[in-house]
């Protein structure tokens, strides 16, 4: 297992990749299947995005588990297989991860409210998380990276989780809008809230993900970087996406993500790389101007 | 007259109990269920819409204020079956194939209902399949689809194309709505009509049944 993951970040800016869900539907992921089950059913096929992003020079990938939660697996009938699907996402990375890259744990949002807005306890979303966590871990992750999170409560309990049951370095980044009030979660909470209550919750690494391109991203790390101590990261999509003749196409095409991109590193994150609509081709680009920071 | 307001205020601010209270009191003293619905309900969720909106409401906001629409609506909905008013028309109505967004669609079914229609909520990510099976055996006259995704909405495509091939797209109107669907969307995939918000879907089901 690779070592030292926190201490590299100290001297060098590293490379996350960029989407899986979008890389997926290009190899026949249909709107109704369930990603996770592929790890399962069609693991060439998600190893041949970890390779790409590999190759395209990332220093970390995540595995194919964003959705790998039992209260999400249920809409496919598949509560039971949340441990087989998450410790295979794993495993499959970990096979084709280099020495000196990392295998990143994907934790996603439930995609319920916590009580009493919603459905769920905080004791039943611990429980959940904790089911998908321990069997990334065992899988051989070697962080685990809890992403797209709209609810600093959700995701404070998801870091107290991983924290509480594994020794892995723990990423959690959430995702904001501008809107006329500033950066904001669909839940209302703004970069300073959510950059104290992830701190307080015990994350190593906090940022944001799927957020609209490369300025938002950097307005969003702007505000959280004067309240925490902690290692920064983010991972823009490639804009918006766009339905032209039936089909899923993002705004920003690798040389204009790129073109956008140095803003973001102006405020020194220290973990980048991309999401939704991001491709090998946008992140090769990416690692090349990373590359002119870590030389 | 103040109550109706009230009912509208006590909704915004997502005040559920206030709200079931009022609508216990205006159904006391011997007010027109509908006239709850349309005077009080229906423009207190048209204001939250707006506040959403215009980023005044995030989504626990908007959640609170569902509840509390439907805690007026719980009083009321059962009245208005008593009172033997007809069904306007029989709504199949669902979220498109692998979506999950289901608070929209939510608030419009239960307005559709609210307002006179029988409505078989089919849930979030329907298949198109299950839209033409379902729609055959209940014989809806009209298919609702809701999409909050640009990935989800060929989905829509998809259930006018299933109801085509079922050989029954020609006894059934096709509504769809949602943040990125858009009346040009509509009239591209070969849908009867679109609505952007709850308040419009009434108006368009009814129209689409010739009830205007
Ligand atoms: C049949 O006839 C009709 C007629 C009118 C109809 C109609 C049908 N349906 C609706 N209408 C109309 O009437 C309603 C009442 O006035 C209106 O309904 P609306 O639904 O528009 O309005 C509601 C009252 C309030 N609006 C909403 O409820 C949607 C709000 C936002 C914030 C939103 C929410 C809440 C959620 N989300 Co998601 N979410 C966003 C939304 C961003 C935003 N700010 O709008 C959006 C839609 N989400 C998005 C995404 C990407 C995602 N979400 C996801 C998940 C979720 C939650 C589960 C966390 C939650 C949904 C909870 C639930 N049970 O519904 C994921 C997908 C899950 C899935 N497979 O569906 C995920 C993929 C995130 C992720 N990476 O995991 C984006 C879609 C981007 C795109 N264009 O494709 C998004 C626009 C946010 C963004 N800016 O990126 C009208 O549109
Ligand atoms: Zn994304």
């Amino acid at each position: 297992m690779a070592e030292g993951f926190l201490e590299r970040l100290k001297s060098e800016v590293l490379v996350c990749d960029g989407a899986m869900g979008t890389m997926l539907q290009a190899r026949g992921l249909t709107g109704g299947a369930c990603p996770e089950l592929w790890n399962k059913n069609h693991p060439e096929r998600v190893q041949e995005v970890h390779r790409a992003y590999f190759a395209a020079g990332c220093n970390m990938v995540e595995t194919n588990t964003f959705g790998g939660n039992r209260l999400k697996l249920k809409g496919y009938g598949l509560e039971k297989d949340v441990a087989d699907l998450n410790y295979l996402g794993a495993r499959l990375a970990r096979e084709v991860c280099p020495p000196g890259c990392f295998v990143c744990g994907s934790v996603g949002p439930t995609g319920h409210f916590l009580e009493p807005l919603g459905d769920v306890s905080r004791e039943e979303i611990y429980d959940v998380f904790k089911e998908q966590i321990l069997a990334l871990a065992e899988g051989g992750a070697d962080v685990i990276c809890i992403e797209t999170m709209m609810d600093t409560e959700e995701a404070a309990i998801a870091v107290r989780v991983a924290k509480e049951n594994t020794d892995l370095p723990v990423i959690a980044t959430m995702t904001f809008e501008l809107d006329r009030n500033g950066y904001r979660t669909m839940m209302g909470i703004d970069p300073v809230t959510a950059a104290r209550r992830l701190t307080e919750a015990g994350a190593d690494v906090i940022g944001c993900n799927c957020v609209n391109g490369p300025e938002i991203a950097l307005g969003v790390l702007q505000e959280m970087k004067p309240v925490t101590d902690r290692y920064l990261m983010a991972q823009p999509n490639a804009g918006l996406p766009q339905l032209i003749k039936g089909e899923t196409v993002f705004e920003l095409g690798p040389e204009v993500y790129a073109q956008k991109y140095p803003v973001l590193l102006e405020v020194r994150p220290h973990i980048v790389g991309g999401c939704c609509g991001t491709t090998p081709e946008h992140l090769a680009f990416v690692v090349k101007l990373v590359k002119g920071i870590n030389s | 007259m103040g109550s109706f307001e009230e009912i509208a205020r006590a909704l915004i601010v997502g005040n559920h109990v206030r709200v079931r209270e009022l609508t216990e009191i205006a159904l006391k003293e011997g007010t027109d269920p509908q006239e709850i619905i349309y005077k009080g309900l229906i423009p207190g969720i048209n204001v939250v819409g707006e506040k959403f909106r215009n980023n005044e409401y995030y989504v626990p906001q908007v959640l609170l204020a569902a509840r509390a629409m439907y805690a007026g609506m719980d009083l009321v909905r059962p009245l208005i079956a008593k009172l033997g008013a007809r069904y306007l028309g029989r709504v199949v109505i669902g979220t498109a194939q692998g979506d999950l967004h289901d608070i929209g669609k939510n608030l419009v079914a239960m307005m559709l209902e609210g307002t006179g229609f029988e409505v078989i909520n089919l849930g979030s990510d329907v298949s198109p399949e299950r839209f033409t099976e379902e729609a055959r055996d209940k014989k809806a006259q009209i298919v609702g689809i809701s999409a909050l995704m640009t990935t989800t909405m060929p989905g829509m495509a998809r259930t006018v194309e299933a109801l085509k091939a079922a050989g029954i797209r020609d006894q059934v109107k096709v509504m769809i709505g949602g943040a990125p669907v858009t009346q040009l969307y509509a009239d591209e995939i070969g849908a009867d009509g679109y609505a952007r918000d709850a308040t419009a879907a009434v108006a368009k089901a009814k129209e689409l049944l010739s009830l205007v």
